[in-house]
């Protein structure tokens, strides 16, 4: 099946079409949610949730023997609550910082999850085969379903941030000044980490706990560089995190079913590298454009200043001068004369430049606006 | 002078890891003050601040606004934190900042409307910001940032003002915009707390001054005990030759 044959299909195939919607779903509330966590700083905190999400999947499984994706999903949220915790008991109650707290967990609950599921593996039991696509994500073994509970999940959150949309965006711009307000921070807390922990958990079957967290990244990363406003920014980063879903799953559905949450991530990477380098106002490119032309102008403002330096000591300010005298000058090239020309700073007659009115007025104002700029 | 007590603290003892931070401090602050928090580094006068805002949660001791808890009483009193203590990257407007300021009237979930952005545009205007207040708050100088954390406090329009560091990292011109602000609040009845670091205008600017070195050495008017000796208690060292008047 080639990606053209996958699209086409979507919308007659009902196999297809659960997949395609619940990634899309999925997509969107891991950007909506990765951008409390980026802006939060606790961008880590995801890929420990998710991966102490792991053993509790093995243990639903053992305890259970049931295969079933939402067992396993109440698994896997009860031990990505346990780490979630724990990282908190860690960092208050000792010296150890969130870094630190946040790798032992992650470690910790990952590697036993993996003893769990070695030993999973064997076991005489043919039941056994397929909780290993927790790992990295298999989108085709959606159901219904499953799609079902992503948007329950999905419509939850939206109405959560809705509603407290102040109290988000003020608990995430400064905490000390939210607290002195009389919110209680503490559950705002709780709300916002519960829908992360509820995002990272959903998205478990399809992407997998090994990449779950940049799920949450990507998207919210990709859309800070667009946007100077946390609306547009969230919006945004819904977007990217639907096409991310959308794509993974269609490439990795038409290549030999790979696994989805590699590929999801690596279209989401896409996004963010395009967006830092391309976006307008803080990406790469366009600041080092920004940068030559700051450097070039500069050339010309200290030319001109110069210029100044000299025209300033006759009455007449337009009184022509021997292009000659800025020879001993550096910075002086024909190129920047002919630049302060047609900006009308001077004017060239004969080998001799007379500075104008406006070129005046600009030497005059470039030191102001210096401190203005600053 | 009113002779209403805006502020006491009583025994307050807050300790870090066991190292303690500010010990036994009690503090009666009268209404309609403008007071000065001096000392040296790591003396707790942010810890002080955000001890009496209820952020930090002392070992011991209480605080009173107004003779009752601050959780009853955080409607009569702004916060302007240190500028540091924030990302300015985050994405956001100068005036959205501002708006900030009246969450606390509005309480849990109501959202700002009109009366609230007529009020921070007031704000604004009063700290001379009124022409940035669409600019990304990234693209002011540390100088504009403080003054929009001030108007921030202002929007609030409290009885009390406790002040981190509002002069930290700005020039000259934006000093006296700043005290004429302070000054504007006392005038009106307000008590108005700073944390303050240089010593030499502390007698200009302020008329009640705290000497605070994890204990406090002294609180009072300025012209009584701003005096060598007490900075000499607090800093450790002679001040005879720096601060003379």
């Amino acid at each position: 099946m080639t990606l053209s044959e996958y699209f086409s299909l979507v919308f007659n195939d009902y196999t297809l079409r659960t997949i395609t919607l619940g990634t899309a779903v999925l997509g969107a509330i891991c950007g909506m949610l990765g951008s409390f966590a980026v802006l939060r700083k606790q961008s880590l905190l995801g890929d420990a949730i998710s991966h102490a999400a792991l053993p509790g999947i093995a243990l639903a499984f053992l305890i259970t023997g049931a295969k079933n994706s939402n067992t396993l999903l109440i698994g896997a949220l009860i031990s990505g609550l346990i780490g979630t915790f724990w990282i908190r008991g860690i960092v208050k109650k000792t010296h150890l910082k969130s870094d630190t707290a946040l790798g032992l967990i992650l470690s910790l609950f990952f590697g036993f999850g993996m003893l769990l599921l070695t030993f999973i593996q064997k076991m005489p039991n043919a039941n056994q085969a397929g909780l290993d696509k927790y790992l990295f994500g298999q989108a085709a073994t959606l159901v219904e379903s499953d799609v079902w509970l992503m948007c329950i999940v999905t419509g939850i959150s939206l109405i959560v941030l809705l509603v407290f949309w102040k109290e988000f965006k003020l608990l995430l711009f400064d905490v000390d000044y939210t607290k002195s307000l009389g919110f209680n921070t503490r559950i705002l807390d709780v709300l916002i980490t519960s829908l992360i922990v509820l995002a990272i958990v959903i998205g478990l079957q399809t992407v997998g706990v090994v990449l779950m967290s940049a799920m949450l990244l990507a998207p919210a990363a990709a859309a800070r560089q667009w946007t100077n406003s946390l609306g547009v920014m969230i919006f945004l980063a819904a977007i990217f995190g639907a096409f991310s879903g959308v794509l993974g799953t269609a490439v990795s559905a038409s290549s030999n079913n790979l696994s989805t949450g590699p590929v999801i991530v690596l279209i989401a990477a896409t996004f963010v590298i395009f967006s830092f380098i391309f976006s307008p106002g803080r990406g790469l490119l366009f600041r080092e454009i920004r940068y030559w032309k700051n450097r070039n102008d500069l050339h010309l403002h200290k030319t001109l200043s110069f210029m100044y330096s000299i025209a300033k000591t006759h009455d007449d300010i337009s009184h022509p001068h021997a292009v000659k005298i800025l020879n001993n000058f550096q910075g002086y090239t024909k190129r920047s004369l002919k630049k302060l020309e047609s900006r009308e700073y001077i004017t060239v007659n004969n080998a001799m430049w007379s500075l104008t009115q406006k070129g005046y007025n600009k030497v005059v104002n470039m030191y102001n606006q210096q401190e203005n700029n600053d | 002078m009113s002779e209403k007590i805006a502020i006491t603290v009583d025994d307050l003892t807050v300790a870090y890891n066991y190292k303690p931070v500010l010990w036994d401090i009690d503090l009666v602050i009268p209404e309609g003050v403008l007071m000065a928090i001096v000392g040296p580094n790591g003396a707790g006068k942010s810890t002080l601040i955000k001890s009496i805002l209820d952020i930090i949660k002392p070992i011991a001791g209480s605080v009173k606004i107004f003779g009752k808890p601050y959780k009853k009483q955080y409607q009569h009193v702004a916060y302007v934190p240190q500028k540091g203590s924030v990302d300015w990257d985050f994405p956001t407007t100068a005036l959205d900042v501002v708006m900030m300021g009246t969450y606390g009237s509005l309480g849990w979930i109501k959202r700002p409307g009109q009366k609230q952005k007529k009020a921070a545009l007031e704000a604004l205007e009063k700290v001379g910001m009124l022409e940035f207040k669409s600019r990304q708050i990234s693209q002011l100088s540390g100088g504009q940032q403080q003054r929009i954390f001030l108007a921030r406090a202002l929007v609030q329009n409290s009885s009390i003002y406790l002040m981190d560091e509002p002069f930290q990292g700005v020039d000259a011109t934006t000093e006296k915009a700043i005290i004429n602000i302070l000054k504007e609040l006392r005038k009106a009845g307000k008590t108005v707390i700073v944390v303050h670091h240089d010593l030499q205008t502390v007698p200009e600017y302020f008329d009640w001054v705290t000497f605070l070195n994890v204990k406090k050495i002294a609180t009072g008017p300025v012209k009584d005990i701003f005096n060598d000796d007490n900075l000499t208690k607090t800093y450790g060292i002679n001040y005879k030759v720096s601060i003379q008047q």
